[in-house]
């Protein structure tokens, strides 16, 4: 307990810090589930491909931390650029894919689901079996850099600098801390007004309500769902390059953790509700750093799938509730 | 392959099989080139198993395994053209779950007599009662959990000195080499990674400051790394695998933790390097495993068949492959007289004399420290073992 105490900002910066990619992730699971009524469970290899093209081009452009802040933030953004592009693709993709017709069809729920778990597993196995894709189209001598060692974690070269910038107690705040965060908050706050404030967003939230009386009433039903999708991916992209600049590597099978994580966020919070994606991730970074400060790191899961399940006893729909269609123009 | 026999090769083949058994076998073939020593050198529909992990986040200690069975097993095909012996692939993934129904399928093959892993212990736990049950001999080249071979599993032998010895040899380093006064132990919950880190910590005494268990597939390590800086320790052990020992020493170093970094064999792979980038300098590995300066002509034999240096224990598999093919072309063609032969198998290896005591551990072992330096896993000092 007093290991908690004395640690406690180190371990609430952490937390946030790790909570803002869960919220990030969460947002994808939460807006097609408000939209569908479906559980996307691809969504976490959305996240991994964007976590692949960040990597991809810090490795084209031979990138060495500690070079002059401007080109930094130049390679960052440029790294963000390519996660989001990629992600979004790849969410396109998968309701192209392994969605569209089934729902074309009005197939049950359930087919949809198996459908996103047959293409998370494509998808993830297919970005550990690069380095094979490659041998077969003969181009490994041109592109080994981005394919070796396909199974193992892959390193993000990071161009930023880890630096602290102000303390607060024992805890030294750095840059990448306050980047997540920060960043995190912003793309949230920036996704509510998009929904909020624009004609997409009216669409989504018409389509998430209703979404045949939607259909009556002039909403392409098809395009919102794209929408949806692509926004979720997006955001995914920019949770991968986050994630990349505070853990550093990422691997093919590395958004499964995280997507069971971040589902869990986005139900912690709310499933359905975008503000409660970013509060569950928050909610559950914090309660897994404490919890696992308080009896071990061997709990965490524990500690945070039992505060899941104690929210959901007093609270069914989650801490704000599922809203995605009620929230209010 | 039927096609490949010829008349000369029994003579070649008992040639090779009096040098390689030394002394057990030498009675038998001194009329080299007679009857027996015929009919000792041909097999037919034989092959040797390897198990172990091919795929998942621990594959390259598994693949670096799989290439020293291979290079054993297309030396010996070359050089024996009348016992050509198939390698067949039981690929774990590492996982315990999985080890289970590949076990049973490896008893089901009878073509198999003798399997070189299992390659994790975990793995080796679950599926070790079913090679027992089998009577399929296993020659683990890898798994180093002390307790495998208390199971009273005829089958199972082990060609490396066991954590007994490397936890021992891990912790008089971080005592008497680096004389760390405070050190944090990790462990990755495994049956390899627990049990190791419980010796060094048992071991080390007083001196550990914390513990902490961490979870394989974890990415997050915040949390542990507040306990250690809270601790201040002066070093850090950590029992598990390089996936998560690289992430770990990497978001160490980023938090501006300075402790040296002490893993054992399951670290022992250019994937943590990988990993962990300029991060991993200086961390300490130790291994019951000899440099593979040590044994040049092997290191030869493999770079030119593999394109790439033998890794952590190619060289062990090697040996271990070779003790089931030299007991195979002795004649030994079935499960019964092949663990008999193994268990009664005394040789020389690249690595190692090899004897099997009862429970199926090695007699000779040594440990090394390795060290991470320019990006490259050096060999350090070899360690006495208590």
């Amino acid at each position: 307990m007093s290991f908690l105490l004395n640690n406690i900002v180190e371990l609430t910066v952490t937390g946030l810090v790790l909570g803002a990619v869960y919220g990030l992730v969460a947002l994808g699971y939460t807006l097609v589930y408000g939209v569908l009524q479906l559980i996307n469970f691809a969504h976490s290899e959305v996240w991994m491909y964007g976590s692949f093209a960040a990597v991809w081009v810090t490795v084209a452009l031979g990138v060495a931390p500690g070079g002059p802040v401007l080109t930094a933030i130049g390679v960052l953004l440029l790294a963000l650029l390519a996660a989001m592009t990629v992600s979004g693709g790849i969410a396109l993709l998968l309701e192209r894919v392994a969605y569209r017709r089934l729902l074309r069809l009005e197939a049950p729920k359930l087919v949809a689901l198996i459908s996103a778990i047959g293409a998370s597993f494509f998808l993830a196995e297919l970005m550990g079996l690069r380095d094979r894709v490659v041998d077969f189209f003969g181009l490994r001598d041109a592109l080994d850099p981005f394919v070796r060692s396909a199974r193992d974690n892959t390193r993000f070269l990071n161009p930023l600098e880890t630096q602290g910038l102000f303390s607060i107690g024992r805890y030294t705040v750095s840059n990448v801390d306050v980047i997540i965060i920060v960043g995190a908050i912003l793309m949230m706050v920036g996704l509510d007004q998009f929904i909020r404030r624009t004609r997409t967003g009216r669409g989504i939230r018409a389509v998430a309500q209703d979404s045949e009386a939607a259909a009556l009433m002039g909403v392409n039903r098809d395009r919102v769902i794209r929408a949806t999708f692509l926004v979720g991916g997006v955001m995914a992209g920019a949770a991968a390059l986050l994630y990349l600049m505070r853990f550093g590597v990422t691997r093919w099978d590395a958004g499964f953790l995280l997507g069971v994580k971040a589902f869990t966020a986005a139900v912690l919070g709310g499933i359905g509700n975008v503000r409660g994606a970013l509060l569950g991730g928050f909610v559950l970074g914090l309660a897994e750093n404490y919890g696992s400060a308080l009896v071990g790191s061997q709990w965490r899961d524990v500690v945070a799938f039992l505060l899941l399940v104690v929210i959901l006893l007093f609270r069914p729909t989650g801490l704000l509730g599922e809203s995605l269609g009620r929230a209010r123009a | 392959m039927r096609f490949l026999v010829k008349t000369g090769a029994p003579l070649l083949a008992a040639a090779l099989a009096l040098t390689a058994c030394g002394g057990t076998t030498g009675g038998e073939d001194e009329g080299s080139g007679g009857g027996a020593a015929a009919e000792a050198g041909t097999c037919e529909d034989v092959a040797i198993g390897f198990f172990g992990a091919l795929t998942g986040a621990a594959a390259n200690l598994g693949i670096n395994i799989r290439n020293g069975v291979q290079l054993a097993v297309d030396q010996h095909n070359e050089a024996n053209a009348d016992c050509q012996v198939t390698l067949e692939e039981y690929d774990s993934a590492g996982d315990p779950n999985q080890a289970t129904g590949l076990a049973t399928q490896a008893i089901g093959d009878d073509t198999v007599l003798g399997v070189v892993g299992p390659a994790f212990s975990g793995e080796s736990n679950s599926a070790g009662p079913i090679f027992a049950e089998g009577g399929l001999p296993t020659i683990t080249a890898s798994a180093t959990n002390p307790a495998l071979a208390e199971n009273d599993w005829d089958t199972f032998h082990r060609i490396l000195g066991n954590d007994a010895s490397q936890g021992p040899a891990a912790s008089s380093y971080i005592s008497e080499v680096l004389q760390s006064a405070s050190v944090f132990v990790v462990d990755d919950a495994s049956e390899y990674g627990a049990g190791l880190a419980e010796i060094v910590a048992q071991d080390l005494g007083d001196v550990v400051v914390g513990t902490d268990t961490i979870q394989t597939g974890q990415t997050d390590f915040s949390a542990t790394i507040t306990a250690i800086r809270d601790s201040g320790a002066e070093a850090v052990f950590f029992g598990g695998y390089y996936a998560e020992a690289g992430l770990l020493v990497q978001q160490m170093r980023g938090a501006g933790v300075q402790a040296t970094f002490v893993v054992a064999d399951g670290v022992k792979d250019p994937g943590f390097i990988e990993a962990a980038g300029d991060a991993a300098e200086g961390t300490i590995i130790t291994c019951p495993c000899l440099p593979p300066e040590e044994q040049q002509e092997f290191f030869t034999a493999f770079e030119d068949a593999f394109g790439t240096a033998p890794a952590t224990y190619s060289a062990e598999a090697y040996d271990a492959a070779n003790v089931f093919l030299e007991g195979i072309l002795e004649g030994n063609t079935d499960r019964e007289s092949l663990l008999t032969w193994v268990n009664e198998y005394e040789g020389d290896g690249i690595t190692k004399p090899i004897k099997f005591d009862e429970t199926g551990e090695v007699a000779d072992i040594s440990v090394w420290a390795y060290k991470v330096e320019g990006g490259e896993i050096v060999a350090d000092q070899e360690v006495e073992v208590g």
